[in-house]
């Protein structure tokens, strides 16, 4: 048991640290996108949901209108509300616990507390060590990022830019698998590329994920597979 | 930028919140059930295909791709997250100190 929550601790501070690097190019390209350090620190600590945070830039910065950075980031953001109703039953919190574990609430916090289906004591440190750790570090990252944009000519020269999506593969990885899953992705990525130069910034997405979702519906991907 | 961040970061807060206060029994259906594991992997992989093979609105092959690449390899080796994440930053870093892609 001892040992459990040892290596629940160590998965968690490991995730915090890669995640801190991937915050650093999110600090650096925001503000590479037009933001103020304050504005970019404002998006780590409020919104806290890297995908979401990710999404409303690359709106930004390709000149795409406030609605559509709004739209964007919020729809990223609606699998947080299916990550939230998984973990209520497993949590139970109540009163100001239950509104701190709602910021919690992100893919890692989740996907970590999912290993110790069964255990509750352990999702329950999994949840809380993942999501306290990332935040520190998430945070942190952001910063360092943020003001090191002004240092730096480039941030790309140090291959930020390909930090997110390597990120979110990492996340997607151990979903997929199933070859339904594994459609639903594959449909999903090209769908998104396709469609970007015909529609206007953040557009792609929704499409691409509607188009996702229709699929795993049609190829029948099952419930209890994850 | 002030409105637009304080707007999405509220409606990002009230879409966790909210997976709180739906009652259990309203999305404990097959196809809820279906559509919430699906979700996440349609949207996240969507973004994905975005931020390798898309810069602004043009698709292009850039030293993004060969990042993305070496994180697939890594995940397929099983390394942890943060080799995959280093991997794919110092990859493209690489390839475009080399010169090789933009």
């Amino acid at each position: 048991m001892i040992e459990r929550r040892r290596a629940i601790l160590g998965d968690a501070l490991a995730l915090g640290l890669g995640t801190g690097v991937y915050a650093v190019s999110f600090g650096a390209l925001a503000v590479a996108a037009g933001l103020s350090v304050w504005q970019t620190q404002a998006l780590s600590l409020l919104m806290f949901t890297g995908a979401s945070q990710f999404a409303l830039i690359a709106v930004v910065a390709s000149g795409g209108s406030a609605a559509v950075a709004i739209a964007t980031s919020t729809l990223v953001g609606t699998r947080n509300s299916f990550y939230g109703f998984a973990m209520a039953p497993v949590l139970q919190p109540r009163g100001v616990r239950r509104l701190v574990a709602a910021q919690a609430t992100i893919d890692e916090s989740t996907g970590m507390a999912a290993r110790y289906e069964g255990d509750r004591a352990s999702a329950r440190l999994a949840f809380w060590s993942t999501a306290g750790a990332i935040y520190v570090l998430w945070n942190l990252g952001t910063l360092v990022g943020a003001l090191g944009a002004g240092l730096i000519d480039d941030p790309n020269a140090f291959g930020l830019d390909a930090a997110a999506p390597a990120a979110f593969l990492a996340l997607v990885w151990p979903r997929l698998t199933s070859w339904p899953m594994r459609a639903v992705a594959i449909v999903s990525l090209v769908s998104a590329v396709v469609l970007a130069p015909f529609l206007a910034a953040g557009l792609p997405v929704l499409l691409a994920g509607a188009a996702g979702i229709v699929i795993g519906l049609i190829l029948g991907v099952q419930a209890g597979e994850d | 930028m002030w409105p637009t961040i304080l707007i999405a970061s509220g409606a990002a807060y009230a879409l966790k919140l909210l997976g709180y206060v739906v009652p259990q029994r309203l999305l404990d259906t097959p196809l809820a059930r279906r559509i919430t594991l699906v979700i996440p992997v349609a949207l996240l992989s969507a973004l994905i295909g975005l931020w390798t093979f898309v810069d602004g609105s043009t698709i292009t092959l850039d030293a993004r791709v060969p990042g993305v690449l070496a994180a697939l390899i890594a995940l397929i080796l099983r390394a942890p997250f943060l080799v995959v994440i280093i991997s794919a930053a110092a990859v493209t870093a690489a390839v475009r100190a080399m010169g090789w892609l933009p």
